[in-house]
């Protein structure tokens, strides 16, 4: 019974990450790397990957100190524990994919004040056991991750008619092959790279998303009354 | 015996949307027919591919939205017009020879995202055919400054045929390409009278001396004064048929008249007369086709003339400082954002009402 509901527990923060409390869907956070750095799926992978390391390493530390740190001040806390794990990531990028590090340029530090990592650490992570931190920052940085890689792909295609360009500044040489092009375009349809094409494709997944889960309402009718629901209220609180 | 029992008003007028649009397509059939003459085919092939891109995208928009039982009302928000118009529009501003995508891709822009997204015709913020030709022009600044030269100066005879043949494969029948094609007999690239006039200003010369350019001819610009009059013609049946109001027509031109007038009192080499702005480039359609949209302009009479003003300067300053040589679905779409401020501050007084004591 015990180990059903730790189940239930993981499971639940998954399904909030991925899909239902995503951060880049559904809290609209940290948009404005989501939107100025998707222009192909490499930069928006390396992105998504650096601020998915950040997120798990900040929710283990802030939620290992949390017992200590005084509740007046915690914010700027958090935020210099985001920054340390930020310039180990910039570091590491500039030293193994520097290609990757010169195109994402002033938002890879600008993960510091990412909302979507600070939102985590103080709505999460400190009031929260390691353990299920860690998992929750895991989540969240993968939900962050792919929609970061689904609009990069968006973008990529409709842009430049390519997917996987520039794959080697982040993969290594070797990844030069797994650059497809889709279709050949003479000229590249500009809006698609340019950040206005971000925030319309962006309001397109957008409402893909809500298409989707009416559909899943509609689909479901009126059994979930009799299950007791369990109210997660940090969630709904931030 | 018993009476029918309405509250007034007891006198209706019978204006629908479907008529209103009907008769402002009408009235741009004098500029259509001028660029025909003096460009050829181009043009009312874009017009073709718009109309029927922009049918399909609203049919396609409306079922989605709409449910089946009310099938009725699809039929008549598509056949109201205004998706014709919207792309009778877009048709009009492009190159006459550029692509055929092109067309395609702003009517399904203007419709789908400038318009329906927003909520259909009566909610789009801004006007859906100059959102979609700048999304054009930003995307694609290649294609969409590729303009053609009149017909009367270019070295190639430029028939039905060929213009097809350009914009569905970029080459005429005989292998020419649209590069081409623009070229002068002196080797020259040419381009529109705007433009050749913000070129020859950054390499020093004067406006006297530009206006021996071919391409300007007699007047304003071979063609395009005479497109511009005649879309001036189709306004003032606008205006006879009070499908339109003079107010916002008058304040823009009067605006666009007092800026370059006063530019061209303080230096006449380097700014272009009144009547260059005026019959040059989209003036003449933007004063009475696109400004005029009953849903994204100004709704007061005073409203609508600061309205109208403020698209006059932008003209000017985007034709005089900026790096595009035509201005007007810019400041368009400007206006556009200032709409609400506008009618928020030139909120006509109730009848009845007296306006609240100054003192």
């Amino acid at each position: 019974m015990q180990k059903f509901q730790i189940n239930k527990e993981y499971k639940d923060i998954a399904w909030q990450g991925l899909w239902k409390n995503n951060p880049g869907l559904v809290q609209l956070l940290g948009l404005c790397p989501l939107l100025a750095v998707t222009n192909t799926i490499t930069n928006a992978l390396g992105l998504g990957l650096a601020t998915l390391l950040v997120l798990i390493g900040s929710n283990i530390t802030v939620s290992a100190v949390r017992q200590w740190v005084p509740k007046e001040i915690r914010i700027p806390i958090f935020v210099l524990i985001i920054a340390a794990f930020v310039t180990c990531v910039q570091l590491l990028m500039n030293a193994f994919t520097y290609g990757l590090y010169k195109s994402l340029g002033i938002f890879l530090p600008l993960i510091v004040t990412n909302c979507a990592i600070i939102g985590r650490a103080e709505a999460y992570a400190s009031k929260n056991p390691v353990k299920q931190s860690a998992f929750d920052g895991l989540m969240m940085g993968t939900g962050f991750t792919l929609v970061l890689v689904v609009l990069g792909s968006i973008r990529e295609i409709l842009g430049q008619g390519t997917l996987f360009d520039g794959a080697n500044l982040l993969l290594g040489e070797w990844a030069t092959v797994l650059k497809i092009e889709v279709y050949h375009l003479d000229s590249q349809f500009l809006l698609a790279i340019l950040p206005p094409g971000a925030f319309i494709a962006m309001g397109f997944i957008i409402a893909l998303k809500n298409v989707i889960d009416d559909k899943i309402a509609q689909r479901q009718p009126k059994t979930e009354n009799k299950s007791i629901e369990r109210v997660r209220v940090n969630f709904d609180a931030q | 015996m018993a009476f029918w029992i309405a509250s007034s008003p007891h006198n209706h007028t019978q204006n629908e949307t479907s008529a209103l649009m009907r008769l402002v397509i009408y009235a741009t059939i004098p500029g259509i027919f001028a660029q025909w003459y003096f460009f050829g085919w181009g043009n009312l092939i874009h017009i073709t591919l718009a109309i029927i891109t922009a049918i399909v995208a609203e049919f396609t928009v409306l079922s989605l939205r709409d449910s089946p039982s009310q099938q009725h009302t699809i039929k008549k928000q598509i056949f109201d017009g205004s998706a014709v118009l919207t792309a009778v529009l877009i048709g009009i501003s492009l190159p006459a020879l550029a692509p055929w995508w092109i067309s395609v891709i702003g009517a399904i822009f203007a419709i789908v995202v400038v318009k329906q997204l927003y909520g259909g015709l009566g909610y789009n913020l801004f006007n859906p055919a100059m959102a979609a030709y700048v999304m054009l022009l930003i995307s694609f600044p290649l294609e969409m400054t590729s303009w053609q030269p009149p017909l009367e100066l270019m070295n190639f005879d430029l028939g039905f045929t060929n213009s097809v043949y350009v914009i569905f494969t970029g080459f005429t029948t005989e292998g020419f390409s649209l590069e081409q094609l623009r070229v002068n007999i002196d080797g020259f690239t040419m381009a529109t009278p705007l433009d050749t006039l913000k070129t020859n200003l950054t390499v020093g010369l004067t406006v006297g001396e530009s206006m021996n350019e071919p391409v300007i001819g007699e007047h304003f610009g071979i063609g395009w004064e005479w497109i511009n009059a005649a879309f001036l013609l189709g306004g003032l049946f606008l205006l006879a048929k009070k499908a339109i109001h003079w107010s916002i027509p008058f304040s823009f031109l009067a605006s666009l008249f007092l800026c370059s007038l006063i530019a061209f009192f303080i230096s006449p080499d380097s700014n272009a007369s009144t009547m260059f702005h005026w019959f040059n480039g989209a003036c003449m359609l933007g004063a009475f086709f696109i400004l005029t949209d009953p849903v994204s302009g100004a709704t007061s009479v005073k409203g609508r003339i600061v309205f109208g003003a403020l698209a006059g300067i932008l003209v000017f300053i985007i034709r005089k400082f900026g790096g595009y040589p035509d201005a007007v679905a810019f400041s368009v779409l400007l206006c556009n954002m200032a709409g609400p401020l506008i009618d928020q501050y030139t909120r006509p007084r109730t009848y009845g009402h007296q306006v609240k004591n100054k003192s």
